[in-house]
């Protein structure tokens, strides 16, 4: 029975093993990938974190992380998309039939390209929200349709090469204002603003909070972890100044992340997100329109994964209808290593961030380790796995 | 007589809570022994425990059935013991027959291939000791929950059950049903079967149980024997609460104002069969201040009605007016309804009230998250204040707003989901078994809310299958039979006589026009 709740009120700020000890889940996660980061780190003997391979990493991963996202989303509310990696391939083919076949500019082809990734969200969603057919099946036939149809569009070809400025999405860097020559000053002075305005924030906020006398985060732990994030971000910083920069994409990326992060945490629409996941019907008794909710999950899956294939086919400077091909599963196995529950109503943007890197990580430092990929697949799966058994293990011990 | 289970000094401590602290139970051998306490205080766990879902090792204290001690590590254990629980939550699966339900886990069967003859003829036998008629092909899903309660039951039997434990088995069930349930249970003890009752209806547990042990806040209170001397209700609820009620619903002063709130010629169809007319041409009033009942049996449309008025949430082919103050409003979705003034707090709290696995503050704040936020953007500070707010005005028994509700009792998450439309600030709010399954003491609170609901000029409809609860709070109840409304009358002038007397009334007329009998244990179904 779990219904005696009569607890006494608990301590505010407990010490900080107890509480790292009750928050492991949200923890885990973040020193799992700090420790697999140092594992690769050693075992590649530094190769893993110099700034060409760092700046590889970030713009190998953009597109994943970019698609979970939307997918965070969409799981969150209780659905799945099986059907992204085949929208990354059709948009690279749509892009590269407009702008190399009609020469279209990049800026409206790009603008078209995001409006038919949301439309195909759209004509998945409208499926799964209005005429309740499963999301599972809804965006299987979605991947065969849309794999089939880039195939069609680029009639078994590849297309290419791209307008240089398209590829710029890809493999541009930001400008250096400074202009110092040899060592981007901006990047670093960006790399340490954008932590010290976080960490300020968060200081605000937890400020706030002590004045409503609300529980939060143990004092030492709190200033470690914002110590952490600051040196970590400015170490990147540092790392990428002294090869070319930031890259375009990560400037992207990381405003997108800022964007969902705020949206899924501190708006109306966000929890309901979370609302529709955890009880559907509670929801829609509650007055949120869940079907027009379930709906927009999907239209705006299908934007994000319109623009990782946009900067995916300017990454290759070419589309091959090949492009995109099981993206769906690393980008799906990025949200559940990263907490999200597969029966909806759980799940956290920087969860699945950190899952996309986790993944990413592995990835770029099992290459360069030269482990096959028939062993490489072995290891993701297991540790997939892994994550999601410590998650399951913590809930039940929470 | 002898004891068949002794259970001594059980004490069993989840992280943070003692739920059980040094408890006492003894059961004779072929006595119905009642089983109550409130929500909360501990008879679920000390189920828990003698099933084996807590094994032997997890809890203090020693176990004895018949006369040997046993150290339970699982459901297998207690089940080869005799020892079978029946919960609350029925454990069968929809979609199969009643026969493969009875066998599940227990298959008729020489070598893993399935004797169905053999399954048949027993099934059948099983179904005829607990009067069910049904054939044994017939799916779960098609058996109303008075039914499916006794093929629970039959399943028991073809265990060599001993010790049969139900767990409010009445909760969801008609009266008549009930009725039918308990005799089977006095059959059983004439049988030799010895049964623990779990009820909160005093009244049933005055007309079967031999004896009573009240549990409270973990402890055994006091065990009651029935044949040494009648045992007042008044009496339990003493012991379960542990002061005297004096009076089990509060008084409310002031009368009731305008009318508020009315519906003219309301109709709706069943969601799945069209043109059969499950609400039918509904004329109700609530005025300003006022608490109006509907009376009914299980399946007479109440909840039906009360769906369709809140934004169409059941039913097709939906007609009718619904004035607020005089003006017609708008109805059609559940927000349109919350916008005009309209708050429905479900019956089924867990599947239709809350998100169970996220805390308080947010299943307060979900009906009306703009309160909380500008442009968009939530303020958490303003949110904890709110939640913090709800849980102390309707004392909502937690460690924090941040407790997931999954962890409340039935009571506090009663509360919550009151919290939840409180919020909204709706003018009339229409409350579907606000009390169902929760014990006297948060009961009692509630009606306390519902006081002050009125007392500030809102309207209040209130469905419960609980007669003297409508006498009790409400000042003016309507009847509903077969999708209609059959009675009006004030509570003053009412009795649970006249009421039942009203229902039965139109049964008969219409059973004698030769029409379709109350379909009072069909499924119920709900729009997805």
């Amino acid at each position: 029975m779990s219904a005696e709740i009569n607890l006494p009120a608990q301590p505010r700020d407990a010490s900080p093993a107890k509480f790292l000890k009750s928050h492991m889940r949200d923890y885990g996660m973040l020193i799992s990938l700090l420790a697999i980061v140092a594992f690769f780190q050693y075992m590649t003997g530094g190769t893993l974190l110099q700034p060409l391979n760092l700046t590889n990493l970030v713009l190998q991963n953009s597109y994943i992380v970019i698609m979970a996202l939307g997918m965070l989303l969409v799981i969150v509310a209780g659905h799945i998309d099986l059907s992204v990696g085949s929208i990354v391939g059709f948009i690279g083919a749509l892009a590269a039939i407009l702008m190399v076949q009609f020469n279209l500019h990049f800026l409206p082809t790009t603008l078209i390209c995001l409006a038919a990734g949301g439309l195909i969200g759209a004509a998945q969603g409208y499926w799964v929200a209005y005429f309740r057919i499963p999301s599972f099946i809804v965006t299987l036939a979605g991947m065969l349709v849309f794999r089939g149809l880039s195939l069609a569009l680029l009639a078994g070809q590849s297309v290419g090469p791209f307008p240089v400025e398209f590829q710029l999405l890809s493999s541009g860097f930001i400008p250096d204002v400074f202009a110092t020559g040899g060592f981007h000053l901006t990047t670093l002075l960006l790399c340490v603003a954008t932590p010290a305005i976080l960490v300020g924030l968060s200081v605000a906020a937890r400020l706030r909070r002590h004045r409503f006398a609300i529980e939060q985060e143990p004092l030492p732990l709190f200033v470690a972890k914002s110590a952490g994030l600051f040196a970590a971000m400015a170490g990147i910083g540092w790392l990428l100044a002294s090869y070319k920069g930031l890259p375009n994409v990560l400037i992207i990326m990381a405003l997108l992340i800022g964007l969902y992060a705020f949206v899924t945490r501190d708006t109306t629409i966000g929890r309901r997100v979370y609302a529709l996941g955890g009880n559907e019907k509670a929801a829609r008794l509650s007055g949120i329109d869940t079907r027009r909710l379930s709906f927009y999950t999907f239209v705006n899956m299908g934007v994000l994964a319109a623009l990782a294939g946009l900067i995916f086919a300017a990454r290759l400077n070419t589309a091959t209808p090949k492009a995109g091909v099981s993206f769906e599963l690393d980008v799906i196995a990025a949200c559940f290593i990263g907490g999200a529950s597969a029966s909806g109503g759980v799940g956290r943007v920087t969860g699945a961030v950190i899952g996309a890197f986790i993944m990413g990580v592995m990835n770029n430092g099992m290459s360069i380790l030269g482990i096959g990929i028939d062993w490489q697949q072995v290891i993701k799966g297991l540790v997939l796995l892994a994550a999601v058994c410590f998650d399951v293990y913590n809930k039940g011990k929470a | 007589m002898n004891t068949i289970l002794e259970m001594r000094g059980i004490t069993k401590t989840f992280p943070g809570v003692k739920a059980l602290d040094n408890v006492n139970l003894s059961v004779r051998e072929g006595e119905i022994h009642a089983l109550i306490g409130e929500n909360g205080a501990g008879k679920s766990t000390l189920m828990k425990v003698l099933s084996g879902v807590h094994p032997h090792g997890s809890y203090e204290g020693d176990i004895r059935f018949r006369g040997a001690p046993v150290a339970v590590r699982g459901i297998a254990d207690s089940e080869r013991l005799g020892i079978i629980i029946i919960h609350q939550e029925l454990a069968l699966v929809p979609l199969l027959s009643i026969t493969e339900n009875l066998f599940l886990g227990n298959e008729r069967a020489r070598g893993g291939v399935i004797d169905w003859t053999a399954a048949t003829l027993r099934a059948r036998d099983l179904l005829r000791t607990v009067g069910l008629t049904d054939s044994p092909e017939t799916l779960i899903t098609d058996l109303g929950v008075g039914k499916q309660q006794l093929v629970e039951i039959a399943k028991a039997l073809s265990k060599e059950v001993k010790l049969l434990i139900l767990d409010e088995p009445t909760a969801s069930l008609n009266e008549s049903d009930s009725d039918a349930l308990l005799a089977l249970l006095l059959r059983f003890k004439a049988q030799g079967i010895a049964s623990i009752l779990i009820s909160h209806k005093l009244n049933e547990i005055a007309r079967v149980a031999d004896r009573v042990t009240i549990l409270r806040d973990g402890t055994t209170v006091e065990t009651l024997d029935c044949h040494d001397a009648p045992i007042s209700q008044d009496r339990i609820i003493k012991g379960m609460v542990g002061r005297d009620l004096a009076d089990r619903y509060p008084r409310r002063t002031g009368t009731p104002g305008d009318i508020l709130f009315e519906v003219e010629g309301w109709s709706a169809d069943h969601p799945v069969h069209p043109g059969r007319r499950v609400v039918k041409d509904i004329d109700l009033h609530v005025r300003r201040g006022e608490v109006v009942g509907i009376a009914g049996l299980m399946g007479a449309g109440r909840t039906e009605f009360a769906m369709s008025l809140f934004g169409r949430s059941y039913g097709r082919n939906i007609r009718g007016t619904a004035r607020l103050n005089g003006r017609v409003i708008d109805v059609s979705t559940i927000r349109r309804a919350m916008d005009s003034g309209l708050a429905y707090a479900t019956e089924d709290r867990k599947h239709y009230g809350l998100v169970l696995d996220t805390d308080i503050r947010h299943n307060v704040t979900l009906a009306n998250l703009d309160g909380v936020a500008s442009g968009g953007v939530i303020h958490h500070e303003r949110e904890i204040e709110v939640a913090n707010d709800f849980r102390r005005r309707l004392r909502i028994r937690c460690s924090s707003v941040f407790q997931e509700t999954v962890n409340l009792s039935g009571g506090n998450q009663q509360k919550v989901v009151l919290s939840k439309w409180l919020f909204a600030d709706p003018q009339l709010l229409i409350l579907d078994e606000p009390t169902r399954g929760i014990d006297v003491g948060a009961k009692y609170e509630i009606y306390t809310i519902v006081n002050q609901l009125v007392a500030e000029g809102r309207g209040v409809i209130l469905i419960s299958s609980e007669l003297p609860e409508l006498l009790g709070v409400a000042d003016r109840i309507y009847v509903m039979n077969e999708g209609a409304l059959v009675a009006e009358m004030p509570a003053a002038e009412a009795s649970q006589e006249r009421i039942m007397h009203a229902i039965m009334s139109v049964g008969m007329a219409d059973s004698t026009a030769g029409t379709r009998p109350v379909d009072g244990t069909g499924p119920r179904e709900y729009p997805q």
